[in-house]
């Protein structure tokens, strides 16, 4: 066998095997890692065989979940190592065991690049699939070329190809400037005319990557896709081996139809002939089989049919027949192919028409929710939740409300989440509502937040005729047996309010209410305890004429936590008793609540948020965003399934939408009430001849200055604190008679826009930064180069960091020896959007001199912003429903430095804003969008619109508008003010600071530089 | 990015071969790890092939005492992923003849090979199962 000679690293996997318990495996590996420390640092010239065999000891330790933190080195040397094996070997190694900021593999670029410019093609595809899994940054700055050059080559065999392809794709997702678009896009149509099956492949891949980044440069790829899929799908010249139990390669189809799925349309009728009549073949010729693989190959191609069929505007006859493929789906035993059918029908919903037809099968999808497998009854939630509107909320949410007794823990938060907010948005009558609410919290007690039951508290408070029955309702929870503490909660608050209103009633006496809540005393924790003590306050001013009995009863509770040692029960018993004592005054002080002001709901807001996070990383974050759950995007779908608009009264108020089908006046029936209860009934149709108006309207600049500014200053909490970021400077330098020997505003200037680089440099020491960004997290590593001969001391580093952000550093050493580089990184969360600075407080002392420095640390707010384009019928309804402040603000901004617009781009794309090209049709205007995540707002999509005046460019008008007001408000001010420094700090853009030498952004050169 | 990695788990939970595609540490790989293949090994016959977990999805398959587990993002087309698992469960049974637990475990390098020349970067690279297993075939010749 291969393992020829390998015998010691099958001995050590089989002593590994062998090991009774993990403490005994421990001991094993342990061992084994000691044993090849020593070989690589005792035994210089250990054979490329030994090492081979170690580091795949190394590989099989790494692999058991065990820290190999050494060793590194050899296996990146094996790279050179003349033979096959060896090279293989260590190729592979590396690129398992190091990621691309690993200094390492900085030493290895030269080899790799020689590898892939080298005549020997296995070394070729070797070096190009390392590249393809780790390359980093540098490796696209040096390789691009070479690797454009090999996918083209006429002389290079279709297996470097491939290889190249995808070698490309990431050396593009690194640094995406690495392609240029003008060149490329007619070479990407050319490589799409290949014959060879595993190059197109490879190749499909690198198209979709480019094309969802800029479907725009690449439009005369389209019909080359269509020919493929063609090709394949109706098997033209496809070789056995790429017939997968019959099919065409179905991972080839399946991608080139994902591909088409990034043009927004396609106008050559001859392409959009030929596609959809592929497309219909597809639909119409996919049969079940027995064949289970078979079966699932040519499914994947139908599902993906399915998706496309959905993105293009197909006629209505093909659209039903995929939704009654899907209805077909839905129903059959085999649990893949239901996931599926759940999973496309609730994409579906975006598509407008098919709703009605889809709730035609609203039987088959609740069996599924009651499916024993939690992945299909979350499939089949999501579809309940999305097409639930006012025509089934009541059928639905009954069905939800029923299975919370069976469903799976896990589920329980989210089902209950979601009930609570259909049955807000579509309640036929709000009694029908506080019914829900109750039975929810009743079920699943432990699983409904605060937000559920602060909801139905401000309902009830707000609408006088719901407030008798909220009353009885309570009563009658709270008359059973063991009640969950929330219940305790919504019912005394409930209780103590408006008990009184029940007071004619059978067992409604002021001393029965009070004995029923009291019941509940000794059962709640001291959380609960206060709201009782508040109603029982309440009862207490209530009970006319007084009655003394129960007045003893409750002056006694109160008096019995005076002495409690919990502050807020405490405080509560002593200030209820006195006031309790004071007779007539009582009544004022312990009024009813007032109404509550108009709100939108937080628990919509909150499922957004859940939502936002689940497609953090995905590259095509939207697409996600929409699939786990249509519902939760609902007020863009459909008309008639949209979340009540915010009504400006102080009043809340259910709106009714009037249903599809249904053109009966659904106006709300409703108790006689009050003159001050506000009904509204909005018509959701009407305002949409105006849809685009606030977009596409006309240029207004000519504004009063400021006039559209001054949105929710106050109402956005610490805003204020925010450092001027206009002055960029070092915090304070203090008496230091060191001087820094580099501009430290210009630094940070260029650092706030690139990833690496110094950020302060004096005759002493150089501070160089490298960061990584992932989502809301970043991992920063500062260097600390000691440019002496005499060691550096007293070193300390403290990071101030600002409320929005939570950082670690790790432990910084006290002292920096002789001309070395220390480094220490640095973890970063981001919470929540703000545009405070985080500090850098260091010092150190050389000889005499103290020298205390304060930087600024780069870790912005655009740091978190990950760059995601929109396509047309995204964007509008998003940008329609965020429809006015706090989450959509505007502002006009003036006196800027005159700037092209392909220079304001340049900028924008620089903050991590994706330009949106003609989206708009005015071309003096820009729309952007990106993604920005923090611990709060999870990924949060901002849309951007920046209207410039072709005849006077110094001022422009901006519109930001997220899901999130402080979100919107410090994304605006930070462009702004990025917008107006731009203006008066540096005259070069910072997209391309002043680089000062060609290697400092390279901690590793940094060093050489260093010791040379 | 498409595939975030690929895992072969037996039974009882070991792993038996891990590739990914992301960067993730080793305290985090093993928690992932723990997680997962907690949830899917839970799952019975008659349960679908995909489970959702944080804001992923697993697509994984079952053969004798071995899983396979591929970790994907939330768009991507489950049934060409669970069927890709199939192709490299039959390349490998091309190349070893009716592979089982011990081969993979004992030719770690070789399912690394083939995983290597199936995927790359977390995208479909190669699906001819005769371009796959040519690499390791020069090697063999080379020793």
């Amino acid at each position: 066998m291969a393992m020829h000679g390998m015998r010691g690293l099958a001995i050590f996997i089989s002593d590994v095997r062998n090991c009774q318990n993990k403490e005994l495996e421990r001991l094993r590996v342990d061992k084994e890692l000691g044993n090849i420390r020593n070989r690589f640092k005792k035994e210089k010239g250990l054979t490329p065989y030994a090492k081979k065999k170690y580091v795949w000891k190394m590989l099989y330790i790494y692999m058991l979940g065990y820290d190999v933190d050494f060793g590194h080195m050899e296996a990146v040397s094996l790279i050179s190592a003349p033979k096959y094996p060896e090279k293989q070997v260590g190729y592979i190694v590396t690129s398992c065991l190091l990621n691309e900021n690993h200094d390492f593999l900085r030493l290895a670029i030269n080899t790799v690049r020689n590898d892939i410019i080298g005549r020997n093609e296995t070394s070729q595809c070797l070096a190009l699939t390392l590249v393809g899994n780790i390359g980093g940054r540098e490796f696209a700055e040096s390789l691009a070329p070479d690797v454009q050059k090999l996918i083209l080559s006429s002389s290079c065999r279709p297996l470097v190809r491939k290889k190249a392809a995808l070698c490309l794709l990431r050396l593009f997702r690194k640094s995406p400037d690495v392609v240029n678009v003008d060149g490329w896009a007619d070479r990407m149509a050319q490589l799409l005319d290949e014959r060879d099956l595993g190059v197109l492949t490879a190749s499909m891949s690198l198209l979709v990557s480019l094309v969802s980044n800029n479907h725009e440069a690449y439009w005369t790829c389209l019909p080359k896709c269509v020919k493929i899929l063609e090709r394949l799908a109706r098997n033209q010249d496809v070789p056995q081996e790429y017939t997968y139990y019959g099919i065409p390669s179905p991972w080839l189809q399946v991608k080139t139809m994902r591909a088409l799925q990034y043009f927004p349309t396609i106008e050559d009728p001859n392409s959009r002939r030929t596609l959809f009549e592929v497309l219909q073949h597809i639909l119409m010729g996919t049969d079940v089989v027995k064949n289970v693989n078979k079966n699932n190959a040519s499914h994947a191609v139908l599902f993906e049919a399915l998706a496309l069929v959905m993105h293009l505007d197909a006629e209505k006859e093909m659209l039903s027949q995929c939704v009654a493929l899907l209805g077909k789906f839905i129903a059959v035993r085999e649990p893949n192919i239901r996931y599926l059918g759940l999973e496309n029908m609730a994409r579906m919903l975006i598509v407008t028409d098919v709703q009605e037809i889809i709730k035609r099968h609203q039987a088959q999808i609740i069996t599924s929710l009651k499916d024993p497998d939690i992945s299909i009854c979350r499939r089949a939630l999501d579809l309940l939740y999305g097409m639930c509107d006012v025509t089934n909320a009541k059928d639905i949410v009954e069905e939800l409300l029923q299975y919370l007794s069976s469903a799976d823990f896990t589920m329980l938060e989210e089902l209950s989440l979601k009930a609570a907010i259909l049955a807000e948005k579509f309640a036929p009558d709000l009694s029908w509502y506080v019914d829900v609410i109750l039975q929810l919290i009743e079920k699943a007690g432990d699983f409904i937040s605060d937000d559920i039951w602060f909801r139905v508290v401000q309902f009830v408070t707000n609408n006088d005729d719901l407030q008798t029955y909220a009353a009885a309702k309570a009563k009658e929870y709270l008359d059973k047996p063991a009640v969950h503490e929330k219940m305790v909660k919504v019912c005394a608050y409930i209780l103590g309010e408006y008990s009184h209103l029940l007071a004619r009633r059978p067992g409604c006496t002021p001393k029965e209410i009070f004995s029923i809540i009291h019941e509940k005393l000794p059962t709640v924790r001291t959380t609960t305890i206060p709201i009782l003590l508040s109603a029982y306050a309440k009862i207490l001013i209530h009970t006319q004429p007084p009655d003394q009995v129960l007045r003893n009863q409750i002056w006694a509770v109160f008096t019995k936590y005076e002495s409690c040692i919990d502050a807020e029960i405490q405080q509560r018993a002593v200030e209820y008793f006195a006031l309790s004592r004071k007779g007539a005054a009582l009544m004022d002080i312990l009024a009813e609540m007032p109404k509550f002001p108009e709100r939108q709901s937080s628990l919509i807001k909150k499922a957004e948020d859940a939502e936002g996070g689940t497609a953090e990383q995905s590259a095509i974050k939207l697409r996600a965003q929409q699939q786990p759950s249509n519902a939760l995007v609902v007020t863009n779908q459909h008309p008639a399934n949209r979340a009540p608009p915010p009504v400006s009264v102080g009043q809340l108020s259910l709106v009714k939408a009037p249903s599809m089908d249904d053109t009966e006046d659904h106006s709300i029936e409703r108790a006689p009430s009050q003159e001050n209860v506000n009904i509204s009934k909005v018509d959701p149709q009407a305002p949409s001849a105006d849809l685009l108006s606030d977009l596409l309207g006309p240029l207004a600049i000519e504004g009063p200055p400021g006039a559209a500014v001054q949105y929710e200053h106050n109402a956005t909490p610490g805003l204020d604190s925010g450092p001027d970021a206009s002055a960029i400077v070092p915090v304070a330098e203090e008496t230091n008679t060191i001087q820094p020997i580099v501009n430290i505003a210009e630094r940070f200037r260029a650092l706030c826009f690139k990833d690496s680089g110094i950020l302060y440099e004096d005759p002493y020491i150089q501070i160089g930064i490298k960061a990584e960004w992932r989502a809301h997290h970043g991992r920063l590593a500062l260097f600390l180069g000691n440019k002496n001969t005499s060691p550096l001391i007293s070193v300390q580093a403290l990071i101030l960091p600002p409320a929005h952000l939570k950082m670690e550093l790790s432990s910084v050493p006290d002292t920096i020896p002789p001309r070395a580089q220390v480094q220490f990184p640095l973890e970063v969360v981001n919470l929540q959007p703000s545009r405070d600075v985080a500090v850098l407080d260091f010092s150190y002392k050389f000889g005499t001199n103290k020298v205390n420095i304060k930087l600024h640390l780069p870790a912005l707010l655009n740091k978190f912003l990950q760059p995601i384009s929109v396509s047309t019928e995204e964007f509008f309804p998003q940008w329609r429903s965020l429809a006015g402040p706090p989450l959509k603000l505007q502002e006009v901004v003036r006196g800027l430095r005159p700037m092209a617009l392909t220079e304001m781009e340049n900028l924008l794309h620089s903050f991590g804003l994706m330009i949106s090209q003609g989206l708009d049709p005015n071309p003096n205007n820009l729309v952007a969008s990106t993604i920005f995540c923090s611990e709060k707002t999870h990924g949060m999509l901002c849309l951007v619109r920046i209207e410039t005046d072709p005849a006077d460019r110094t001022q422009l008008r901006m519109t930001l508008a997220s899901g999130d007001p402080t979100l919107t408000f410090e994304l605006k001010e930070f462009i702004k003010e990025q917008l107006v420094s731009i203006t008066t700090v540096t005259p070069a853009p910072p997209a391309a600071p002043p680089t000062p030498q060609i290697l400092s952004s390279d901690p590793a050169a940094l060093l050489a530089g260093l010791l040379s | 990015m498409g595939i975030r990695f690929i895992l072969m788990v037996n039974k009882q939970g070991q792993t038996r071969l891990a590739q990914y595609y992301e960067w993730l540490t080793v305290e985090e790989r093993r928690a992932l790890e723990g997680e997962i293949v907690r949830k899917c090994l839970a799952r019975n016959e008659q349960q679908c092939s995909f489970v959702e977990h944080r804001n992923y999805k697993i697509v994984y398959r079952r053969y004798a005492s071995l899983f396979f587990l591929v970790g994907v993002d939330n768009d991507e087309n489950e049934l060409a992923i669970l069927e890709f698992i199939h192709l490299l469960v039959e390349t490998m049974d091309r190349h070893f003849g009716n592979v089982c637990e011990l081969d993979i475990m004992f030719h770690l390098e070789k399912a690394h090979f083939m995983l290597e020349e199936m995927v790359m970067n977390g995208s479909i690279v190669e699906t001819s199962k005769a371009n796959i297993l040519s690499p390791i075939q020069l090697m063999e010749k080379a020793t």
